[in-house]
């Protein structure tokens, strides 16, 4: 491998002039600034965020902003090859932890630091979106999936001869992953074909077709028919929002495809964007011409990097097909076109608003609402903010039309759902099912008779019982974006719940008080509870507390996130009645005077007189 | 029959007693209706019987604050933490800040009573007669300690919200407060 020399300053600096020269020096493209400096330089230091600053005219402190927020922007220079495993809790009890502490020990690289050649960085990383073929890593932008202690010191013995991250790879996945510009090991796990996204046949083209024979309004009109609600949890209906967006004045509007599935346990939308891209793309310029868009963007998470070639690439081969950029399909007046914007590992970018900000190469946090980006989204500018999925179905829809995707569900939730599944079974995968299928039915499918709880919708979803198997999965009774995480009778409730709140801690964009303070309020009581240190009272606090959160937070993070909390003592009140202490004598069973004495001592150089009892005897 | 109440100053500044005191004239009310234990009002050093209500000022610092705390919660069936050292700590839980040091305790006292130039201290040694209760390893509040049934902020709070907050326990009806009595911007 050609070793490749390091810059000095004055190349340094004349590379970040190249870089920010490439974005015609457009501040609002700040993301992909840092992003391509980020991956040529390893890191962003100050002189470097000093640098582009000048030549945005923005403030240093606006860079350092955007340096500190997304965790794939590092302020320092980190190794050549920074491996990031992922941490989500069905990861973590695939053995994530021995993955990490065996990188870091045949690379020589601390958990969270570097090694010391400056060749390596290892980090956890909330969620890769891979759980269904757990532990899984990130090398670079190379992915690496069912890990196992042997398969990782080959790698690493691999790393330090000199592999490139992408030749690591042994066999591709099956399907478009063996795509000469994918190149993945990542296997599709597509278990269930239902009958609008997976099944096979679908036809290049038919849905465009198919819409630009109907006007805007008849074309609202079939998708209003069809009931389709937003795929990405909330299930706000799809119609609504393209109609709104639709008669917002403007000069412009955006449509922006959400393919940030952050939510752990979450990876349908990798299956879709592997496989389906090309029906994405068609529901976003149906949405384009339905709203009057010249202009889209795909949000694709920093996570799917790889991906990033060969989306690219379905652009290119659209745009020679006529099917995307100017006079769409031969149609005059009708222009589109799409780039896409890689994130850089921030889950609450999953959030249309906080999305939109990073678009727009801000922070991202999320926006007040109202306005919402239906009126006032990217820019401004009335947006259509939706999720791969959703796209997909749109533009099934307008092919198939809204009758017969209103045939499959329930009466409020419609159509098929992708259903990711993972954790304790013997199947998981990629279910496509129609909504309103209860979670038993969906664990026999998987194979997963000794469940003892599911995590609905991922972390800010819903913990259910065994009692509860028979609930039905549809925005009636349990909505979800997707997750469906299954655990059996061997693991610890109280362990999954810490964990999902150590998540929504690290996730917080920190904006507003009562999620940035009140998720380590809430963490730390579980981690009370966890000891055998509460009281019934603390119950009584912590729901309380989730009250407040969800009730004063400014985002879908804050308003969700105590959720576990909230559902598991709702749903596994024997798991907290095992561990809570009655403290009839008043006294608050955290507090350890021992301890609080022990540093005392060793200064003092003598015992107490109250709480040594033996202190008279010496 | 006239209820008990014992009060206590631990990691405070007696503040909260002096506030006490400034419900003024109206101590001859309260008095109708009730009788001091244990307090520093009266000098009484110990518990004579049980209480209904225990005042207690200040937060933990020390070994002999928890002893006393705990004796508190012993004795008393309500126990409320008045100002904010028993709430939140108050001055003294700033010496919690000290929390990337390898030894904050040994810090905290040699900056006290050693390394800074503002003080006089011709011995130079940190006090340890063995008279002087332990130190805790930082600063606790009330509740950290024992289970608190009520907490009244302020620092210290006013005369008029202690009134108006024990009126109402004696009363039993829930208390509430002017705003005023409660903004401390």
């Amino acid at each position: 491998m050609a070793v490749k020399q390091p810059m000095n300053d004055q190349e340094r600096v004349a590379f970040i002039d190249q870089v920010c020269r490439r974005y015609q020096f457009d501040r609002s493209r700040l993301m992909d600034i840092l992003l391509d400096i980020q991956a040529e330089l390893n890191g962003i230091e100050a002189p470097l965020m000093e640098a582009v600053a000048q030549r945005l005219s923005i403030t240093r402190v606006e860079v350092e902003g955007m340096v500190s927020f997304y965790a794939f922007f590092s302020a320092h220079r980190q190794g050549e090859i920074v491996i990031r495993v992922s941490n989500d809790i069905v990861d973590r009890h695939a053995g994530a932890e021995e993955v990490a502490r065996i990188f870091s020990e045949e690379l020589q690289t601390p958990i969270g630091g570097d090694s010391e050649d400056g060749r390596f960085s290892l980090e956890f990383i909330p969620f890769l979106g891979m759980s269904d073929q757990a532990p899984a890593a990130m090398i670079g932008a190379t992915i690496l999936t069912r890990l196992t202690p042997e398969k990782v010191r080959t790698i690493c013995a691999r790393l330090k001869s000199g592999v490139a991250p992408s030749d690591l790879i042994e066999h591709y996945g099956d399907g478009n992953n063996a795509h000469p510009l994918v190149c993945a090991e990542v296997e599709n796990g597509i278990r269930q074909r239902g009958d609008v996204l997976l099944c096979e046949g679908i036809v290049d083209g038919a849905a465009l077709d198919s819409a630009l024979r109907r006007t805007p309004d008849d074309l609202l009109a079939e998708l209003s028919e069809s009931g389709l609600t937003g795929r990405g949890g909330a299930g706000f209906p799809t119609a609504r929002k393209w109609r709104v967006a639709a008669d917002t004045a403007a000069e412009r509007r955006y449509v922006v495809c959400n393919a940030d599935e952050g939510e752990p346990g979450t990876f349908k939308d990798r299956v879709l964007l592997t496989e389906r891209a090309d029906l994405m793309v068609e529901g976003m310029t149906i949405a384009a011409y339905v709203i009057g868009a010249e202009a889209g963007i795909i949000y694709l998470r920093g996570e799917y990097a790889y991906l990033r070639a060969y989306l690219e690439d379905v652009l290119r081969q659209r745009r020679e097909r006529g099917l995307l950029g100017e006079t769409i399909a031969g149609r005059e007046g009708f222009d589109f076109d799409i780039r896409i914007q890689l994130g850089a590992g921030a889950y609450i970018c999953g959030e249309e608003s906080a999305l939109l900000s990073s678009c727009e190469g801000l922070r991202g946090e999320p926006k007040n609402r109202p306005p919402f980006p239906v009126e006032s989204g990217y820019l401004g500018y009335p947006t259509v903010v939706d999720n791969v999925e959703t796209f997909c179905c749109a533009a099934r829809i307008m092919e198939l039309g809204g009758a017969w995707f209103g045939g499959f569900g329930t009466g409020r939730t419609t159509g098929t759902k992708l259903f990711s599944v993972s954790g304790d079974c013997a199947r998981p995968g990629v279910y496509e099912l129609p909504f309103g299928i209860t979670v038993q039915d969906l664990l026999d499918l998987v194979e997963a008779p000794d469940a003892a709880a599911v995590q609905v919708g991922g972390p800010s979803g819903q913990m259910i019982n065994s009692g509860q198997f028979e609930r039905r999965l549809c925005l009636e009774d349990l909505p979800t974006g997707g997750s469906v995480m299954v655990f059996s009778l061997h693991r610890n409730i109280l362990e999954i719940v810490d964990h999902f709140l150590e998540f929504f801690v690290e996730e917080s964009c920190g904006y507003c008080t009562p999620c940035r303070v009140g998720n380590v309020f809430l963490k730390k009581r579980i981690e009370k509870v966890r000891k055998g240190l509460c009281g019934a009272e603390d119950l009584g606090y912590l729901q309380e507390l989730g009250k407040t959160i969800s009730m004063t937070s400014r985002c879908g993070l804050g308003l969700t996130s105590p959720n576990p909390v909230i559902s598991t003592i709702r749903n596994f009140p024997l798991v907290y009645a095992a561990l809570l202490k009655s403290n009839g004598d008043g006294l608050e069973p955290s507090f350890d005077i021992q301890h609080a004495l022990e540093e005392s001592r060793r200064l003092a150089k003598r015992r107490s007189m109250i709480y040594d009892p033996t202190y008279d005897d010496a | 029959m006239k209820k008990r109440i014992a009060t206590v100053s631990l990691a405070g500044c007696f503040g909260c007693h002096m506030a006490l005191l400034d419900i003024d004239e109206r101590l001859l009310d309260l008095l109708q209706s009730v009788e001091f234990d244990r307090s520093p009002l009266n000098d009484l050093k110990k518990f004579t019987r049980r209480c209904d209500i225990g005042l207690v000022e200040g937060g933990c610092c020390n070994e002999e604050n928890v002893h006393t705390l705990r004796e508190f919660r012993r004795n008393c069936d309500v126990l409320i933490a008045v100002g904010q050292c028993a709430v939140m700590g108050g001055l003294p839980v700033m010496r919690n800040a000290i929390m990337h040091s390898e030894d904050p305790l040994r810090e905290c006292l040699e900056t006290a009573y050693l390394n800074s130039d503002k003080i006089y201290n011709p011995s130079n040694r940190i006090p340890n007669d063995e008279a002087l209760p332990l130190l805790l390893d930082k600063v606790y509040t009330l509740a950290e300690v024992v289970k608190v049934d009520y907490q009244i902020p302020g620092c210290p709070p006013s005369g008029d919200t202690l009134w108006y907050t024990l009126s109402a326990l004696l009363a039993g009806k829930p208390v509430e407060l002017p705003y005023e009595l409660l903004r401390y911007d």
